[in-house]
C-alpha cells in the first residue's frame, strides 16, 4: 500500500490530483461495508480518563481486549486539578475517574502518562511533544479538539465512546469521506496578530457550521510560515467552524519538529518514514470540493463577543447589530446580547474582565506562554482580575520554568498552575463564580463553559489577555509591542 | 439482531427552538464527572431548565404538555462542540427516539446513530412547520418511516432525509458497527502490517 502511495506520488505531477485527505484515507482503508461506508484504520488512538470509563467497562462485559494496546496512549488531563496534583483529588468523583483509568489501562495494557512519569498533559499537547503524532495517520481521541494532530499532515478526529470502544476492540471505524474545503492564507500578519486570530477570523468569516461535512486544508503563505505550534492552534479550533477534520501539508517545518522526540523514528527510519510524509501531500493540483482565501493582510486582533466562536469581531470594531446577520442566525445573535449583556453597536475594546486564563489545547505551548510572557514583563496585573497561567503539559511547564517565565507571571500576580485543562471547561475546581467575564485563551466561549452557568467568555490570543488583564478590561495588545 | 432493526418511531414531539445549540448546554461539563452513562437523562439541558436560584425555567422540557414527547424538533448545527457522548446518552435516556433538525454536528450526530437515535433532517420550512404544530398541538403523534424517510403527522406527509449508509444500518439493526467491524478481523490484522508507520 505504502509502496503505491510512493509510486503515485513519483508520477509527473500532472497526472496526480489528489489531496493529502485522500491519500491518507486510501493508506487505511480496509475495506467497504455493506453500509457503503468505509471501515478506516485508525493509527493512533489517545485517550484521556473522561470519554472512556464506559467504553472500557463494555469491553469487559462483553469480555473483549484491546486489539493493539501499543496503538492507544492515556494521559489525564480533564478532571486534574491544577493547584496541586497530588492524589487523592479532593473531588471524589474526579477522583474515582482517575483511578477507574488508571485500572483499565494497567488491565488493558495500555501506555499510560500520569503524573508521575513527567509527561502529562493536555492529550492534545502531549501527542506532538512526545512525537506520537506524525504525517500521514489517523489519529482517533474521545475528544473534539482531536483536530489539533492535523497540523501534521495527519487525519485527526473526535470520536464518541462507542467509537473508543470500536477503536479499542479493532482499531478501525465505519467512516465515510469528507468533501475537502481549501482555505488559503495569503499575504504576512501584522505585528500582534497571531495563529489565534486567523483562525478566529476564518471562523467568523465561514460560520461554525460552514464546515459540517468538510475537513479543512489550510495552507497559503501565512500558514507555510508558521511554526508547529501555531499551526496546532489553527487546527484544533477547525472544530469550532464545524470541520471534524482541519489539517495542514507537512513540510520541512513539521519535520524538524518531529525530529528527536521521544517516540519519533530516529536515523534511518526516520528518512525513510519521510518519504511516506512526503508522498501524503496534497497534489500541487489537487482538486478540492471548495476553496476560500482569506487576506493575512487585513487580519487585526480578534475577540469573541458572543455564545459562539463564531461571533468575533476585530478588537477595534463595535459589537454588531441584529440586521447585521442572516434572519436564520439572529435569534442565537439575540441569545449572545442577553447572555453576555453586552449591546449591539457599543464597542467591545475597553470591556472591564474579571478573570484571564492563559492555557487550554489551543493556546498552552511554550511559545504562548512567551507570547504571554513578553506582554506581562515587569507589569502588574489589574487588581480587579483573576489571572491564571496553566501550561499545557509538564513538559511546558519545565520549559517555561527553565526560561524563568514562571517568575514573570508570578510577579505580574498571576497564578502559576500544574498541567491540565483547568479551567477550559471547569470539570476541575478552576472556574467562573456567578457572571463573571474571562478574556481566555481558550476555544469555546458557550454558555456556561467555563463552570458558571452565567459565566462569560470572551476568546482572543494569549497576548491579547495578558493585555486585558494588565489593562483590567479588553485592550489592543498592539498597544503594548 | 433483528430486534436492533430500527424502522418506524411514532411519538409526541416537543420542539428546542434555536440554532447552534451546544454539547454543554445539552449536558454541562460537570455531570460528565460520572463514570456510566446511567444518570445522564436526568441531565438534559439541566442548567437551562434550572434557574440559578433553583426554580423550574419555562425550558420545553419543564413544561407539562411536552412530558412523555419523544421526538426532539431542533434548529441548525444542534449538538455543535464537545465530542461527548453523554450529550447523545442524555438525550435517549430522557426517552427520546429520534431527532428532527435543519442539521448537526457530525460528532453529535454520529454519537447518536451509534446508539440507536436517528437524527433526520428536513427543510427549514418544514422545521418551521413541526415547531408550529408541536406548540400548538402537543399530542399529536409524528409516525417516521425509516424505510420509505417520510414523516406524517396530522394527515399531512413530509420528506426526511438520513445519509443512506445509516440508513441501511438503522433498518438492518447495525447502527452500532462494532460487530460489522469484527467481522473483518483478518483484513484489519493485515492492515496493520501493510502501514507505513
Ligand atoms: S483544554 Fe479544553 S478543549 Fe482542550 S481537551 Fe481540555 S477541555 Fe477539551
Amino acid at each position: 500500500m505504502l509502496q503505491n502511495t510512493i509510486l503515485k506520488n513519483n508520477m509527473p505531477t500532472t497526472m496526480s490530483q489528489h489531496t493529502l485527505y485522500d491519500k491518507v484515507w486510501d493508506t487505511h482503508k480496509v475495506t467497504t461495508l455493506a453500509t457503503g461506508q468505509d471501515q478506516l484504520f485508525i493509527g493512533l488512538h489517545l485517550i484521556h480518563e473522561v470519554t472512556t470509563p464506559q467504553a472500557f467497562s463494555s469491553l469487559k462485559e462483553s469480555d473483549s481486549k484491546v486489539i493493539f494496546p501499543h496503538r492507544t496512549f492515556a494521559t489525564v488531563d480533564h478532571i486534574i486539578p491544577t493547584a496541586s496534583q497530588a492524589r487523592p483529588y479532593q473531588d471524589a468523583q474526579a477522583e474515582a475517574m482517575a483511578s477507574a483509568l488508571e485500572k483499565n489501562v494497567k488491565e488493558f495494557g495500555i501506555r499510560f502518562f500520569d503524573i508521575s512519569t513527567a509527561k502529562q498533559g493536555i492529550v492534545h499537547v502531549i501527542g506532538p511533544e512526545l512525537g506520537l503524532t506524525r504525517p500521514g495517520m489517523t489519529i482517533a481521541c474521545g475528544d473534539s479538539h482531536t483536530s489539533t494532530h492535523g497540523a501534521f499532515g495527519s487525519l485527526a478526529f473526535g470520536i464518541g465512546t462507542s467509537e473508543v470502544q470500536m477503536v479499542l476492540e479493532t482499531q478501525t471505524l465505519a467512516l465515510k469521506r469528507l468533501k475537502v474545503r481549501r482555505i488559503s492564507v495569503t499575504g504576512n500578519l501584522q505585528k500582534g496578530v497571531y495563529a489565534k486570530d486567523v483562525i478566529l477570523k476564518i471562523i467568523q468569516t465561514l460560520g461554525v457550521k460552514g464546515g459540517i461535512g468538510y475537513a479543512y486544508e489550510f495552507g497559503g503563505p501565512v500558514i507555510d510560515a508558521m511554526s508547529m505550534e501555531e499551526r496546532m492552534t489553527i487546527c484544533n479550533m477547525s472544530i469550532e467552524g464545524g470541520a471534524r477534520i482541519g489539517y495542514i501539508n507537512p513540510d520541512e517545518t513539521t519535520y524538524a519538529y518531529i525530529q528527536n522526540r521521544e517516540f519519533a523514528p530516529k536515523g534511518p527510519v526516520f528518512d525513510q518514514q519521510k518519504k511516506y510524509w512526503e508522498s501524503i501531500k496534497s497534489d500541487l493540483n489537487a482538486v478540492y470540493d471548495d476553496t476560500v482565501v482569506i487576506n493575512g493582510n487585513d487580519l487585526t486582533p480578534m475577540v469573541t463577543w458572543g455564545i459562539t466562536p463564531g461571533q468575533a469581531i476585530g478588537v477595534n470594531d463595535n459589537i454588531p447589530s441584529l440586521d447585521d446577520f442572516d434572519k436564520d442566525d439572529q435569534s442565537t445573535v439575540e441569545h449572545a446580547y442577553r447572555y453576555m449583556g453586552f449591546t449591539p453597536k457599543s464597542p467591545i475594546k475597553g470591556t472591564p474582565i474579571n478573570v484571564a486564563f492563559i492555557g487550554s489545547c489551543t493556546n498552552s505551548r511554550i511559545s504562548d506562554l512567551r507570547e504571554a510572557a513578553k506582554i506581562l514583563k515587569n507589569k502588574t496585573i489589574h487588581p480587579n482580575v483573576r489571572a491564571l497561567v496553566v501550561p499545557g503539559s509538564q513538559q511546558v511547564k519545565r520549559q517555561a520554568e527553565a526560561e524563568g517565565l514562571h517568575e514573570i507571571f508570578k510577579a505580574a500576580g498571576a497564578d502559576w498552575r500544574e498541567a491540565g485543562c483547568s479551567m477550559c471547561l471547569a470539570m476541575n475546581p478552576d472556574r467562573l463564580v456567578g457572571n463573571e467575564i474571562c478574556a481566555s485563551t481558550s476555544n469555546r466561549n458557550f454558555m456556561g463553559r467555563q463552570g458558571s452557568s452565567t459565566g462569560r467568555t470572551i476568546l482572543m490570543s494569549p497576548a491579547m489577555v495578558a493585555a486585558a488583564a494588565i489593562e483590567g478590561c479588553i485592550t489592543d495588545v498592539r498597544e503594548y509591542l | 439482531m433483528t430486534n436492533l432493526e430500527i424502522k418506524h418511531i411514532a411519538g409526541a414531539s416537543v420542539p428546542i427552538q434555536g440554532n447552534d445549540i451546544d454539547t454543554d448546554r445539552i449536558i454541562p461539563a460537570r455531570f460528565l464527572k460520572e463514570i456510566t452513562f446511567e444518570h445522564m437523562g436526568n441531565y438534559l439541558f439541566h442548567d437551562e431548565r434550572m434557574a440559578p436560584d433553583g426554580s423550574q425555567t419555562d425550558h420545553p422540557l419543564n413544561l407539562p404538555k411536552f412530558k412523555g414527547a419523544s421526538i426532539m424538533i431542533v434548529g441548525n448545527n444542534f449538538g455543535c462542540g464537545s465530542s461527548r457522548e453523554h450529550a447523545a446518552q442524555a438525550v435517549l435516556r430522557y426517552g427520546i427516539k429520534a431527532i428532527i433538525g435543519e442539521s448537526y454536528s457530525e460528532i453529535f450526530s454520529g454519537n447518536c446513530k451509534n446508539i440507536g437515535i436517528p437524527t433526520l433532517i428536513v427543510t427549514p420550512i418544514i422545521q418551521k412547520a413541526l415547531t408550529k404544530m408541536a406548540l400548538a398541538f402537543p399530542d399529536a403523534p409524528l409516525h417516521i418511516d425509516l424505510e420509505t424517510l417520510t414523516l406524517t403527522t396530522s394527515g399531512n406527509t413530509y420528506p426526511i432525509s438520513l445519509p443512506k449508509e445509516w440508513q441501511h444500518a438503522f433498518l438492518n439493526g447495525t447502527w452500532n458497527a462494532t460487530y460489522t467491524l469484527k467481522a473483518n478481523i483478518a483484513l484489519i490484522k493485515q492492515k496493520d502490517q501493510e502501514l507505513p508507520y
